[in-house]
């Protein structure tokens, strides 16, 4: 087993609006292998989220893993719809950052 | 069997930032059978709709719109242009059509124009909602009265059927309001008998352009080529790919799930996709299904919640950096002892600290050696918005801190300046209407241009 970073087993980890009152949150492995080395892993999922954005499961709708594009995807409830007072992030586009170094127990036998 | 119907998408915000020319050309000399583009966004935020204002110079609007509208004359192809302006509003609408008009006189042009509004009476919303339920989407509350008192406008965004109208009766281009993306792809495809599932799919893979291809880059022109039953999307750009990954994963872009994409009158079903590498820069999507349910029409609507006012600071001392939230706790306390009779919102943005993510922040130890802070008021009138921002900063400035060194001012202000913004607007409105005529909420206009 190693220890990998979730920034180098994927090709892509972005945060976007999905409505006016959620963020989705995609998580795309260029590479099968990493895909499904990290589901395998199982350290990827609504918990582990929760704890990474301190924030209780319920704000979580929803957590998918999207095989036709090697992917994972989750989807965090806003507290108040985008650009209301006090919006920091209109575009729900820079909220993915604390995914990157999440660190990931992935099988490294086949390497 | 059905011929093969190919369409050009240029853009995936008509106007945001103008599309590139070169890859459009491409995809304009390889006869597409319609052009269509969506010029809509909810990403925008509230404030454009509720202050029914365009987020794109129009500059840019009339450049993109020139170059569609000359190459769907000279091609003689229809073109069809979704949520005029950014928003869809009415004066957006005839904002897109006046463009359209003078661009046609200066290139002596002559068309069939259908524009469509999409805009709501709020009265008129007011009286069906005695009669129907209004569903609120996405943890919005259903519809009622006290929400729509707080709306300034409401826009409903309409299914393939009122594009399906304007085609119908000779539309050679067509401007809509409000408009769902896949629908205005859709609609050409179903006229010409393609079922609604392979057409809703065309427009989900098409609206966002070259969104589906990678590597990343915006703006740029893609084809599709729509049989029944089947999808294929091409790149315009040279340099670009749809593979099965980028056209794959553009169906989870921007959406909860990456399976069913809710349209107006059913859902798209994309569970039991396939994708296809037909070659090395084209990928084929079979496999897509759809469900027809209740026809229920989306509703946005924004509203103003009040004048808004910032105030920029810094702060460089390491004691004050550490002790932030006791200056801010200072700063309130002293807006709040003489503005206590006044209704306001106030937010200190704290950059280096957690401007961006707020809550969702989970460095709890920042180590930055200077930060920023913005200071945040929205109230009644622009007068209280700038004596409470600016009373909110200048106490950043006075604040009580027991070991603070540099006693001339815990603060730096990069001006003294309140900086008056846009008015502060939210989103008010987002739910679901039951209608039983599809073209219902919205009117068709014709005219020869």
């Amino acid at each position: 087993m190693a220890v990998k970073k979730l920034v180098e087993l994927a090709s892509t980890i972005r945060s976007k609006n999905a409505g006016v009152n959620s963020i989705t949150f995609d998580i795309i492995f260029s590479n099968p292998d990493n895909y499904e080395k990290v589901k395998k892993s199982g350290m990827l999922n609504k918990k582990t989220i929760a704890r990474l954005f301190g924030i209780p499961e319920e704000r979580i709708v929803s957590f998918v893993e999207f095989d036709p594009a090697n992917a994972i995807k989750f989807t965090i409830r806003r507290v108040r719809p985008s650009g209301s007072p006090g919006e920091s992030d209109i575009f729900g586009s820079q909220q993915y950052a604390p995914l990157l170094d999440l660190e990931i127990e992935v099988d490294d036998t086949t390497e | 069997m059905l011929r093969e119907i190919k369409i050009l998408s240029p853009t995936g915000h008509l106007g945001f930032t103008p599309l590139e020319k070169d890859s459009f050309l491409t995809g304009v000399s390889k006869k597409p059978d319609y052009i269509v583009a969506d010029s809509g966004s909810a990403d925008i935020g509230p404030y454009y709709l509720g202050a029914d204002m365009p987020c794109s110079p129009e500059m840019w609007q009339r450049h993109d719109l020139e170059l569609i509208l000359k190459a769907s004359r000279d091609l003689d192809v229809p073109m069809i242009i979704g949520s005029a302006s950014d928003t869809g509003t009415n004066k957006g609408v005839d904002q897109f059509v006046r463009i359209i008009k003078e661009i046609a006189r200066e290139n002596d042009l002559h068309f069939n124009l259908a524009y469509i509004y999409s805009q709501q009476d709020k009265n008129r919303i007011r009286r069906i909602l005695n009669e129907v339920r209004v569903e609120g989407l996405d943890g919005f509350e259903d519809l009622n009265s006290q929400i729509l008192d707080r709306t300034d406008n409401i826009v409903a965004v309409m299914g393939p059927e009122p594009i399906i109208h304007a085609l119908d009766n000779g539309a050679d281009v067509i401007i809509a309001g409000r408009s769902s993306d896949s629908s205005i792809f859709a609609a050409p495809l179903i006229r010409e008998g393609i079922s609604k599932a392979t057409a809703f799919y065309a427009g989900k893979v098409l609206e966002c352009a070259s969104f589906c291809a990678e590597p990343f880059m915006g703006k740029e022109s893609v084809m599709g080529y729509v049989k029944e039953g089947e999808v294929i999307v091409e790149p315009m750009h040279p340099k670009q790919r749809c593979t099965v990954a980028s056209v794959a994963s553009h169906s989870m872009y921007e959406r909860v799930d990456p399976y069913y994409e809710r349209v107006p009158g059913g859902v798209l079903d994309m569970s039991e996709c396939v994708y296809e590498q037909i070659d090395h820069r084209r990928t084929r999507v079979t496999g897509f299904k759809f469900i027809e349910s209740e026809l229920k029409i989306k509703l946005e609507g924004a509203g103003k919640v009040g004048e808004r006012c910032i105030c920029i600071v810094g702060f460089r001392d390491p004691y004050l950096i550490k002790h932030i939230d006791k200056v801010i706790e200072w700063s309130k306390k002293k807006v709040e002892e003489r503005y206590s009779d006044r209704t306001y919102q106030l937010y200190y943005h704290l950059y280096g600290i957690n401007g961006v993510m707020k809550d969702l922040e989970p460095v709890r130890n920042p180590s930055s050696h200077e930060i920023c802070l913005i200071v945040e008021c929205v109230a009644e009138t622009a007068e209280d918005a700038k004596e409470i921002a600016t009373l909110a900063a200048r106490n950043t400035f006075y604040a009580r801190l027991p070991e603070v060194k540099g006693t001339a001012g815990t603060a730096a202000m990069m001006s003294d300046e309140a900086i008056l913004t846009k008015p502060a607007y939210e989103w008010t409105v987002n739910h679901l209407i039951p209608v039983s005529d599809p073209l219902e909420l919205f009117d068709v206009h014709f005219e020869d241009v």
